[in-house]
């Protein structure tokens, strides 16, 4: 059992969860990530360690409700518990002096650049931030951002703050100056971004979000088109050169279980309380 | 009593059936197919041992497990002591009764084969080790007075399993670490319950908890914490490295990132790990096989497991595809007769050479080609060789890749000091199983590549038996050398 020691809504339906994971704590570096299963009953997913901290033995989690899984774990907050964490898997993000580094970070992708934008700056590298958002009140963590980089630029889909646009139309404004992309959010807008940069070369790098059980290279479920090859994203990656990246096999493969994750979905909806309340059962047994 | 049956007569004794649950009601449950002795079939089944002198069963089993005296208990009606006389070598009867590859081992020699059909030996052995666990009196043997010393055990299948049972009764303070959030390795996620009932893993497990072993799940060796910090800050004075060769391999071919391929790993843990046949009452998803054509490859338990899963899912037509002959197949024998009895079509002789889809990206069929069997290659075994213009398509929605998996990498690439094969197979001492690392065990598939589960079993209890000479007098002698 994971106690969850701290929960914050950041937007809707987008909740940060501090948790006690002292293992993971002291090990984690940005880039990596964490396979949880709530229940006995649950899926393995992977969530992305925001930051973690080893002399309170806690990792933080940011997570944006999509489906059956993500929903049920923003029902909970402080005093609950996950049943499984392990971690931290992944390769850590490849952290060099670049020189001039632009990191986008669509949606919830902005907590997963974030250690990540952190440790570029620690590198002693020029970070710019490009955030993006549907609205307004969906961006995240735009304080902590700021912090982790020298500039920030905002781009909402409505104009409700900062640029109206997508973040690829600001990051045509850097172009010139980048030498290092890190791209993180929706496929969509990571294959943007990589169109967008492969005309100049410039070092483009994103974090794939392929469908995994394990998380430590036993299955294959999660691999991904590599140039010519396969590679196992929870270990070969998450992140990877975007210009190697076949985008259009990564969406296909995450389409695999549509059906089953709209019919979970939908029944969660439907018993919310008991699903919540059976989590919190097992929790009181242990 | 003993047997007074002359030789001749015990000969003549046709060998007991073992009652089954028919193939057209299992083929669509995961039910245990086997359903066991009763008392009296296992008596008589006995009687038609031999007892020969110099026992050929003793002599072929991967860890010399006294056929003659266990069976000689059931027909004494002592069932527990039979089934203490197989746990004087084996840790796991429970289990290996039920997947022991028994027609290459103990039966394979048995005398009475030479008239008759062999002594069921593993269903003997299971009969036991079941009638043990249902009297609750799995035999717990004393631990050791305490050594204080602490050992490590990375990963929990057959191979780490045996160890700790071994260690904690030498005295030694024992935790397990597991990558997944269960504890049993290919037991759990691979072999199928319907083949293996978890519940019976469990029990196993259950025991070694009483027994004073601790376990910890979630730990990935090698991310969480590597071998070294064990060995220093965590302050374990010996490591056991089990973990197994559980890394697919796929075919190579065009078309393998299409959706509806799995690897078999990939497939079985959705199933049997992730309990996935009980959607949605498990949340994991699996492919939704029913009134579905699917493709395994491969011959071996695996590809067997896959296919036979595949089936009871409700796949309509389930093939095994096989570049050798049926006889060439690894796969036990009793599953490949109960595969076909349930159905499944098998096409020997034939090997996938692409897979092909449709525009959306989903699998609609695998092309084959004919394949036949030429001269002997390096193993010994015929070498198969496509037909020329032999090509031909089997229309499937699924395909699940069964031919074989490769050492799991974490352990190594973390532990710099510990030597391994091109393969990146640890190398282990073959008596001892001392790594080229001080303090540092391994045993399992981990060491011989995909092997069996009585061989890990038995690489459990030689690495515990290591491991306790280490621990008493220090000496690390240089047998791999670094
Ligand atoms: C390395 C990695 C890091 C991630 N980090 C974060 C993070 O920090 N915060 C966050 O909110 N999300 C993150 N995700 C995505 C998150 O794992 C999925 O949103 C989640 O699994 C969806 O589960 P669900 O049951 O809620 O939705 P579902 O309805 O089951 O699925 C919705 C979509 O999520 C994806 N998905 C489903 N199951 C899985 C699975 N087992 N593994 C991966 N993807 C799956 C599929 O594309 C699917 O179409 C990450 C994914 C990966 C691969
Ligand atoms: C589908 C299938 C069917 C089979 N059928 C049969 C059969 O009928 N009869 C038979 O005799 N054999 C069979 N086998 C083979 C047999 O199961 C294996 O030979 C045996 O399980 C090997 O035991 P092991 O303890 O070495 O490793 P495993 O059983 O593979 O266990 C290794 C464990 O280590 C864990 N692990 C791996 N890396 C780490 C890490 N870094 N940190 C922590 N934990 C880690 C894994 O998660 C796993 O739980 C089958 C295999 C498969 C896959
Ligand atoms: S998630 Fe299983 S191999 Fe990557």
């Amino acid at each position: 059992m994971f106690p969850i020691v701290n929960a914050t809504l950041l937007a809707p339906g987008v909740k940060q969860f501090e948790i006690e994971a002292p293992r993971i704590a002291r090990k984690q570096q940005p880039g990596q990530f964490v396979i949880i299963r709530i229940h006995d009953a649950g899926e393995r997913i992977p969530l992305t360690i925001k930051s973690s901290d080893p002399k309170k033995g806690t990792i933080t989690l940011v997570v944006q409700a999509i489906g059956k899984t993500t929903s049920l774990l923003n029902e909970l907050g402080r005093g609950d518990a996950i049943l499984d964490v392990a971690g931290p898997l992944g390769k850590p993000s490849e952290i060099e002096k670049y020189g001039r580094c632009v990191v986008i970070g669509g949606g919830v992708g902005t907590a997963i650049a974030l250690p990540t934008a952190q440790a570029l700056k620690d590198a002693g590298n020029h970070v710019t931030a490009i955030l993006g958002a549907r609205t307004k009140n969906l961006l995240i963590l735009e304080k902590e951002v700021r912090e982790a980089s020298h500039e920030v630029f905002v781009m909402t889909d409505d104009g409700s703050y900062g640029g109206r646009g997508l973040v690829t139309d600001k990051l045509r404004e850097l172009i010139g100056e980048a030498d290092f992309v890190l791209a993180i959010g929706p496929v969509p807008m990571m294959r943007a971004v990589a169109e967008a940069t492969r005309p100049r070369a410039i070092k483009t790098v994103v974090s794939l979000n392929s469908i995994m059980v394990d998380g430590t290279g036993m299955c294959g479920g999660c691999r991904v088109a590599i140039g010519n090859e396969s590679k196992f994203a929870c270990v070969d990656g998450p992140e990877f050169d975007a210009h190697q990246v076949d985008f259009g096999v990564l969406m296909q493969r995450n389409a695999m279980y549509r059906d089953a994750e709209q019919q979970l979905l939908a029944h969660f909806k439907e018993h919310r309380a008991e699903e919540v309340a059976r989590v919190r059962g097992a929790c009181a047994h242990v | 009593m003993s047997n007074t049956i002359p030789n001749k007569e015990r000969m003549k004794l046709p060998r007991q059936h073992m009652p089954e649950i028919a193939a057209d009601v299992r083929a669509r449950n995961f039910e245990e197919v086997n359903l066991g002795f009763e008392a009296n079939a296992a008596i008589i089944e006995s009687l038609r041992c031999l007892a020969c002198k110099t026992p050929t069963c003793t002599r072929s089993c991967p860890v010399g497990v006294d056929v003659k005296e266990f069976l000689a208990r059931i027909i004494d009606k002592d069932y527990l002591g039979a089934a203490a006389v197989i746990r004087r070598d084996n840790a796991l009867p429970a289990i290996t009764g039920r997947v022991c590859p028994q027609e290459d081992q103990c039966e394979g020699d048995c005398l009475v084969a030479k008239r008759n059909e062999s002594v069921a030996i593993g269903h003997l052995e299971r009969f036991v080790a079941d009638y043990e666990r249902k009297t609750g009196q799995i035999g717990i043997p004393e631990n050791a007075p305490s050594t204080a010393k602490k050992v490590a055990i990375v990963g929990s299948g057959p191979a780490g399993l045996s160890a700790a049972g071994d260690l904690v009764q030498q005295g030694h303070k024992v935790r397990v670490f597991e990558a997944l959030h269960e504890l049993g390795g290919v037991l759990v996620y691979g072999i199928p319950e319907f083949r293996l009932p978890k519940d019976i893993v469990r029990q196993e497990v259950d025991v070694l908890r009483k027994r004073g072993v601790e376990f910890e799940t979630n730990v990935i060796v090698g991310k969480t914490v590597t071998v070294d910090e064990l060995l220093g800050e965590e302050g374990y004075d010996a490591v056991f490295v089990a973990t197994g060769a559980g890394l697919p391999q796929f075919l190579g071919v065009p078309g393998e990132n299409l959706n509806g391929v799995y690897s078999a790993n990939e497939f079985l843990t959705r199933v049997n790990l992730m309990r996935a046949y009980r959607f949605p009452d498990y949340d994991e998803p699996v492919y939704d096989c029913r009134g579905k054509d699917v493709v395994v490859v491969g011959g071996g338990n695996t590809a067997m497991d896959a296919v036979r899963t595949a089936r009871r899912l409700g796949a309509r037509n389930a093939y095994l595809v096989y570049r050798r002959g049926e006889e060439e197949m690894p796969a036990r024998k009793e599953e490949v007769k109960h595969a076909k009895e349930e159905g499944i079509e098998f096409r020997m002789l034939t090997n996938p050479v692409e897979l092909i889809g449709d525009e959306r990206g989903w699998l609609t069929g695998v092309r084959c080609v004919r394949m036949e069997l030429g001269e002997p290659g390096a193993d010994g075994r015929r070498k198969p060789v496509p037909v020329a213009g032999s090509e031909f398509v089997i229309d499937a929605s699924l395909v699940i890749v069964a031919v074989g998996t490769s050492a799991n990498p974490l352990v190594q690439s973390t532990t710099p000091d510990l030597k391994t094969t091109k393969k990146n197979y640890i190398e282990a001492d073959p008596e001892t199983l001392r790594t080229s690392k001080k303090g540092v065990f391994a045993g399992g598939d981990i060491v011989t590549g995909g092997a069996t589960v009585i061989l890990a079993m038995g690489a459990g209890r030689k690495a515990a038996k290591g491991i306790g000479e280490y621990l008493s007098s220090g000496a690390w002698p240089l047998t791999v050398n670094g």
